[in-house]
């Protein structure tokens, strides 16, 4: 049966003319490229705006596990570095921002932007050691960090030890939280999708497929991942430092395994590689998990039985999906 | 003394749980990282099969080991062989398997399921009583995890190195299409290589579980020693398993007695950090290390 028949797939004209410089020069082609990206911005920006007052909180923490899922698939699609340990870059950035404001009395909004920058560089230099394993190496190591993160806060028993630290003054508002946490969404989706088509972008993926031909070029292969992980840290680390504040809270399930495996599950199906497809997942993931609040245990089961079922099935995940249709068309055809 | 013989039950009981995951990426390349959940879902089968359908001891361990090699043959069979070779994607399904398997373990109130919450899911010991040994007072089941598992991993040694099916599993995990073309189906024996790894992780819960509560909590902490131990020691490295759970064992003993039972996980990362530092490939890995790791 499908011996005889395969499946056509031809780029549309409109593609082929909004490809390059040539865009510009018709309002069609620019229509047919700002579309989907004006869809994006304006769809998250004017979300909130038909949200009550609930489902306006699970906007932000959605918006935190995009953030997580976008530093996910940049690590794992741009630079192979396979990083199960989400939950170490919110812990860390949690824990910093919220010892700042708990003990120095600094405002929110600065403690936010002290412990993305101290706190990305803390990770990087946790995860230093481990940087010159690959694939699967690289993936046990990153998971194991923050569990061991857990255990030596309970050993230690300094920052609040088992029972966290409560109190910690919030950001205004709730549309100060908002928007300030899906403004980084965009901008740091914007950046990173700019970032992989310029050199830097190139050489990293280099890495990702043949790190002994990067080396033979004489770039330093470390250096490079140092930057990638670095990028990815500060993402993930504002993401941690924004949810101590949102919930004015910060305790030892900041290394909690769901901020590992939801940003997982999001960017498996939302597209692995496509960057926009992560985020998305996780305003689609993040919802659905919070209507199964209610059920415990069962949501974990849940997206993860959502996730076998997408790696098996759906492997490119629905944004490469939605982008095949956008850009190509295509028909059965015999030969 | 103490430290001695209570440091040798630690190392084989990380022996123990290490073997399995070792086995199954030693062989087919595949990170199980649904060993630890297969661990605990044995325990409490076992607990399950002894309290609720009041089998007998003996024949209710034979059963339940019987199950995880089955569960380990359906995950590879339906899941992870359309995903051979990916690594990312195996890691992420068998990972999802396990989260699957230990929360649908706590899940509570579907189908009048009472979850396994809770600290009175025991396994009773083999055998009762203590014994006093060069001078330290060691109970049997300890007793029984030493001369046990010693004997397991020579089996085990035996096995891959002198029966026709544990050297085909070697030749896989030396040379997959060479030993394609000799006429070693390589699904088949990755499927037999998940399905005894399973089962040795339910054989190490089985031994094991005795010494303390079953919590579906223990299966992430498993999982983490037998990573820990495969790291250090070098994946699909039979000798670096033993050598690096004795290492381990024996750091996260000492530090127990000498700075108390909390400090023993940073000993772990400790030991794991200074390996990586010194030699990323493990202590004794060789197969494929240049290629595969750093």
């Amino acid at each position: 049966m499908s011996t005889d028949r395969r499946k056509k797939r031809l780029d549309r004209k409109l593609k082929a003319q909004s490809d390059g410089l040539y865009a510009l020069s018709s309002w069609t082609a620019m229509g047919y490229l700002m579309f989907p990206r004006a869809l994006l911005i304006f769809g998250l920006l004017l979300l909130p705006l038909f949200l009550d007052m609930y489902w306006q909180r699970v906007l932000c923490s959605a918006g935190v596990y995009a953030l997580l899922a976008l530093s996910f698939d940049f690590l794992a699609e741009y630079v192979g570095l396979v990083c199960l340990g989400g939950a170490l870059f919110i812990g860390v950035g949690g824990y910093i921002s919220g010892t700042l404001n708990m003990y120095l009395g600094w405002p929110p909004l600065f403690c936010i932007a002290t412990a993305t920058v101290t706190g990305a560089i803390i990770s990087t230099l946790i995860l230093l050691p481990s940087l010159r394993l690959r694939g699967i190496y690289f993936a046990i190591i990153s998971f194991m960090f923050p569990m061991f993160a857990v255990y030596i806060i309970i050993a230690l028993n300094v920052l609040g030890g088992t029972e966290g630290v409560s109190g910690l003054e919030t950001l205004q508002n709730i549309w100060v939280e908002q928007y300030l946490i899906l403004g980084i969404v965009l901008v740091s989706l914007f950046a990173i999708r700019r970032l992989v088509n310029e050199d830097t972008g190139l050489i990293l993926r280099a890495i990702k497929d043949n790190d002994q031909a990067v080396k033979a070029s004489g770039i330093s292969i470390t250096a490079y991942k140092i930057k990638a992980l670095l990028i990815a840290s500060l993402i993930g680390c504002f993401a941690g430092a924004y949810m101590s504040h949102l919930y004015g809270w910060l305790g030892i399930s900041l290394f909690s395994m769901d901020f590992s495996i939801l940003p997982i599950a999001a960017a498996v199906m939302g597209g692995m590689g496509s960057l926009t497809g992560p985020a998305l997942g996780a305003f689609i993931l993040t919802p659905l998990s919070e209507t199964l609040r209610g059920f415990g245990q069962l949501r974990v089961v849940l997206y993860s039985l959502i996730l076998i079922a997408f790696i098996i099935y759906k492997p490119e995940g629905i944004m490469n999906y939605i982008g095949r249709k956008y850009h190509q068309f295509e028909h059965w055809e015999k030969f | 003394m103490d430290i001695i013989i209570y440091g040798i039950v630690n190392s084989i009981v990380f022996a123990l749980i290490a073997t399995g995951f070792n086995l199954v990426y030693g062989v087919s390349r595949i990170p199980n990282f649904a060993h630890g959940s297969i661990y605990i879902l044995a325990g409490f089968m076992t607990w399950s099969f002894i309290h609720d359908l009041k089998m007998h001891y003996v024949f209710s361990v034979l059963l339940s080991l019987c199950i995880s090699a089955l569960i380990g043959l359906i995950i590879y069979r339906f899941i992870l062989i359309r995903l051979r070779g990916i690594a990312t994607s195996e890691i992420i399904a068998s990972f999802s398997v396990g989260m699957v398997i230990l929360e649908g373990l706590r899940m509570q109130g579907i189908g009048g399921f009472k979850g396994f919450i809770g600290p009175f899911y025991e396994l009773q010991p083999f055998i009762e009583g203590k014994v006093q040994l060069l001078g330290v007072l060691l109970d049997y089941q300890r007793l029984i995890i030493i001369i046990g598992g010693s004997v397991l991993l020579s089996l085990l040694w035996i096995f891959t190195g002198h029966t026709k099916t544990g050297l085909s599993l070697r030749a896989i995990a030396q040379d997959e299409q060479a030993a394609m073309m000799l006429g070693i189906n390589s699904d088949r024996v990755a499927m037999i290589s998940m399905s005894i790894g399973s089962a040795l992780a339910g054989l190490a819960a089985v031994m094991i579980l005795p010494l303390g509560n079953i919590t579906p909590e223990m299966g992430y902490k498993v999982l983490i020693y037998a990573l820990a131990v495969c790291v250090v020691g070098g994946l699909g490295s039979w000798l670096g398993v033993i050598f690096a759970a004795f290492i381990i064992g024996f750091a996260m003993k000492i530090s127990t007695v000498l700075f108390g039972a909390l400090w023993e996980s940073v000993v772990l990362v400790g030991t794991i950090i200074l390996v990586l530092l010194v030699k990323p490939s493990g202590l004794l890995g060789k197969q494929k290390e240049f290629e595969e790791r750093v």
